[in-house]
């Protein structure tokens, strides 16, 4: 009996560590780890985090064309949808640009944008910068990555996503595909 | 009944008409049109490509001029010149799709203008310049 309980319980702990060894690897996907415990530590960067998928499965064409002429087409999911009213209702005058559009266009883009805003935003905040909310600071600060990054002419602005998320375009930024340019 | 669907075929039709984008034109069919928005200017020329390319090259009311983003030569591509974007060739004969649409043409017109110039360009000027993207040769 207390041979077989010995045995018992090391086979126990040979499962258990077995187990402590594969839950990182399953949880590749951080954002699930967070949602998962992210509770136990308060609200997720202070509620400004941005929404989940970033991209809807279906992107609209007009979107698409007009808000890539001088950027990439920023993902609707990196804002809330107050932010993305106020940036369409400002364009006349967008970072310091000329973006406007006819009036049609600016209401079908604000709609795709609204509707597909961050999902997972939960503070009262509505910045126009997303290098200005809490998740991107939080996921870009020094310890993620070190200031030379941001000074090298390849990188240029943070805005400048592309530069190590290889497809950001797509709204894919998934940690295994950045590329820091050296 | 009969009525109701009818309006809503009419409608359809009208609604789809309008989010058609406008019938392609040629560059030369834009210049017409500037010429036509030009005519009675007190003071007007003949539209110049030697005008046109001085305009392009120097700064207005603001740091950037119009080289800025599309280089010094309208038939290369160009860049940004805040977020580094590629910017396809302005110059007709670089890239056909240029000066097709007169409601880009204008769209961009008013954004750059505002951006170089801090105003709307006049006739004459956007005459000028479009007359200077068409002698330009690849």
């Amino acid at each position: 009996m207390l041979m077989r309980n010995q045995k018992f319980s090391r086979i126990l702990t040979v499962a258990l560590l077995a187990i402590s060894v594969t839950m990182p690897a399953a949880q590749a996907d951080d954002d699930e780890h967070d949602e998962k415990y992210g509770g136990r530590y308060g609200e997720k960067y202070s509620g400004e985090n941005r929404g989940k998928p970033l991209r809807p499965a279906q992107t609209n064409a007009k979107f698409q064309q007009e808000c890539s002429s001088c950027h990439i087409a920023y993902s609707p999911g990196l804002l809330p949808a107050e932010s993305w009213r106020k940036m369409m209702a400002g364009l006349g005058k967008h970072f310091g640009s000329d973006a406007s559009l006819t009036d049609q266009e600016n209401k079908e883009i604000t709609t795709f944008l609204v509707n597909n805003a961050s999902n997972r935003w939960s503070a009262s905040t509505a910045p126009l910068r997303i290098s200005e909310t809490v998740w991107f600071k939080r996921k870009h600060d020094s310890h993620e990555i070190s200031p030379a990054v941001w000074k090298n002419p390849q990188v240029k602005s943070p805005a400048n996503c592309a530069a190590c998320h290889p497809r950001a375009e797509r709204g894919d930024y998934n940690e295994r595909d950045i590329r820091i340019p050296r | 009944m009969f009525r109701i669907f009818h309006l809503g075929v009419a409608f359809l039709a009208v609604a789809g008409l309008s989010a058609q984008p406008a019938f392609a034109e040629t560059p030369s069919e834009i210049l017409a049109a500037i010429q036509k928005e030009a005519a009675g200017t007190p003071g007007l020329q003949e539209f110049s490509a030697a005008r046109g390319e001085s305009f392009f090259k120097a700064k207005h009311a603001n740091e950037w001029s119009c080289a800025s983003c599309h280089t010094d030569n309208p038939a290369a591509q160009g860049k940004h010149a805040k977020t580094g974007k590629v910017i396809q060739p302005l110059a007709p004969s670089a890239n056909a799709e240029r000066f097709t649409d007169p409601g880009k043409a204008a769209k961009w017109f008013k954004r750059n203008c505002n951006d170089v110039l801090d105003r709307v360009c006049t006739p004459q000027e956007k005459g000028d310049m479009l007359a200077y993207l068409l002698a330009v040769r690849k």
